[in-house]
């Protein structure tokens, strides 16, 4: 167990001491959704929007949680590109000669993806904050918030783990995650609720899991619990089908990758 | 003579959906020798390394490191080797001793064991200076030396190599070589895959050939060399057209082993020399063939490798790095 402990805090500070080094890389990664999303597009919309469908005091306060759950989207779709660079360039293939528990690569990964994109949701809060978004059940409503980003993001992070090990090249990799990443953004309510959807995307939307983590983070930013619990009730149910079904999938894919 | 056996390989296969990369490989490995793997690229050396390391499951045969199978007790042969890819395995954003103490945790170090042979490392390979210097820094044959650096630090009873001088200026070559002779003589077994010819020569104590996933030859380059039989004198005539009439006056004398035409001429296999070139000059003159060069020389490791694969290494590495 100890020595289980020392592989996982080690990977994990590895994955740290990289992102710490790629100042540039950070910088975007951590300013982007803040900046693109919550600022530029909240307050550009801010008179478009119409509050009855919105529901919302502004579009910018509608419009947070849908940046808080699409940060841990493209967080967890991203976050297996550093393995796949790891298979590219033969480290993974060192890590695999010693001595660890296969699953210590994998769990580094989660811990320190769940990690940064937490510290990301906490910042986004914070930003809203500045823009006179309150959220409406405190602090504790900001616990469900992050455990909520949490069960999200496992899923997706399988997901993105076992297509890093999949993809003949990074490439394949990029493409495929662009080609999801904004699909699922407008497919879900994350700019516009459910009600103010065309029918056809309004269905589609039903089925997309972030759909469910956002009408859940919504209200707790919004209204209040009594609004909030039953829509969180229900994404915790969502959510773990969705994260039985993705590390179902991709240990199959982690046991043929690494032996 | 009754040596210690490091690494049993039997009648190893791995095959692929399409292809067989590996195919009924048997050879052993004996303890404290330099064990060289020898081939052009895509041979199936890199196949048969990464089995024993415990990456491949091969699909028929087995392979075990000091007594332990490499699929039912992987995780036994991990802490008894050291491995060194091909590729410059490197993070570049982590610095050489991150490397190193990354390491030192896989391999359940403490601290204070770590740190003592990281400092040894780093010394042995120059890389001292450098240490502390993110690893995007490093010239190619530093990579190198920290590669090798990672590869020993477990302290190993078996180093594996993966065509440790790739691509490295001759300076750099001779170092690593002697890194090698250095582990070797402190009582370390390696295994390495190579597709220089010079390299296995010089420094390997026994080698496998391997071709299309077999085995072809084994042994060591001396005792390689001298199973060609004979030591081999190269003509090349001035008229070409005369090449098979000289074969067949020569096949039939009793100090030629073996007579192969070639493009340009002949190679003739001789038992000793001063009786043969002197039967070549006089058939040569007898059938009024002219000779335009005349060459002698002992058996290269090309010779061998010639010899049991039907082609050049240095074609077949050139074929290779030409498409």
């Amino acid at each position: 167990m100890a020595e289980y402990w020392q592989e996982i805090s080690a990977l994990t500070m590895r994955w740290v001491k990289r992102l710490s080094r790629e100042k540039f890389s950070m910088l975007f990664t951590l300013v982007q959704p803040m900046l693109f999303w919550l600022i530029f597009f909240g307050n550009l919309f801010q008179r478009a929007a119409d509050m009855q469908i919105t529901q919302a005091p502004d579009y910018i306060s509608f419009l947070t949680a849908g940046v808080v759950v699409m940060t841990v989207l493209n967080n967890g779709l991203a976050g297996g590109v550093d393995l796949l660079f790891d298979k590219e360039n033969g480290f993974l293939e060192r890590l695999m000669t010693t001595p660890i528990h296969r699953s210590s690569v994998i769990l580094s990964r989660f811990i320190f993806v769940m990690t940064i994109t937490s510290l990301q949701v906490l910042v986004i809060l914070g930003v809203a904050f500045l823009f006179g978004v309150q959220p409406a059940t405190g602090l504790l409503g900001i616990a469900a918030i992050l455990m909520i980003g949490m069960l999200f993001g496992v899923g997706l992070t399988a997901i993105s783990m076992a297509m890093a090990f999949s993809v003949k090249s990074h490439g394949d990799f990029f493409s495929v995650l662009g080609f999801l990443s904004l699909p699922a953004i407008f497919l879900s309510s994350a700019l516009v609720p459910l009600a103010g959807m065309p029918a056809w995307m309004g269905f589609l939307a039903r089925f997309n899991p972030m759909t469910w983590a956002i009408d859940a983070v919504r209200p707790l930013i919004l209204t209040g619990w009594t609004e909030a619990l039953p829509h969180v009730g229900m994404v915790v149910i969502v959510m773990v089908i969705f994260d039985a079904l993705c590390l179902y999938g991709s240990a199959k894919v982690f046991r043929r990758a690494m032996g | 003579m009754d040596r210690a056996i490091a690494i049993q390989v039997s009648q190893l296969t791995k095959a692929y959906d399409k292809h067989t990369a590996v195919s009924d490989l048997s050879f052993e490995v004996y303890a404290g020798e330099i064990f060289g793997l020898l081939g052009p690229n895509g041979a199936g050396k890199s196949t048969t390394l990464r089995t024993l390391i415990t990456l491949l499951t091969p699909t028929s045969g087995t392979a075990s490191v000091l007594g332990h199978d490499t699929v039912r007790e992987a995780d036994v042969v991990r802490r008894l080797i050291g491995y060194v890819p091909q590729e410059r395995a490197i993070d570049r954003f982590l610095t050489g001793r991150e490397h190193l103490e990354l390491l030192g945790a896989l391999y359940h170090l403490s601290k204070a064991e770590a740190a003592r042979r990281i400092a040894e490392l780093l010394k042995l390979v120059e890389l001292e200076e450098a240490a502390d210097r993110a690893a995007k820094t490093y010239s190619g044959g530093m990579k190198r030396k920290l590669d090798i650096a990672c590869g020993l630090l477990p302290d190993p009873k078996i180093l594996f190599l993966d065509e440790p001088t790739l691509g490295l200026d001759v300076q750099s070559r001779l170092r690593i070589w002697d890194y090698v002779r250095m582990l070797k003589a402190r009582g370390m077994t390696i295994v390495m895959t190579t597709n220089y010819l010079d390299e296995a020569d010089r420094l390997c104590d026994r080698l496998a050939i391997i071709d299309k996933g077999k085995l072809m030859a084994l042994g060591s380059p001396a005792e390689l060399k001298i199973g060609l039989g004979g030591d081999i004198v190269s003509l090349t005539l001035k008229d070409q057209s005369k090449i098979s009439t000289l074969v067949t006056a020569l096949t039939k004398q009793p100090a030629m082993r073996a007579v192969k035409a070639t493009p340009t001429g002949l190679d003739i296999r001789v038992e000793s020399p001063e009786k043969a070139l002197p039967a070549i000059l006089e058939s040569a003159n007898q059938l009024d063939c002219q000779l335009e060069f005349i060459e002698y020389h002992r058996p290269r490791l090309d010779d061998v490798f010639i010899a049991h694969t039907g082609r050049s290494m240095t074609e077949s590495v050139q074929d290779i790095q030409t498409v």
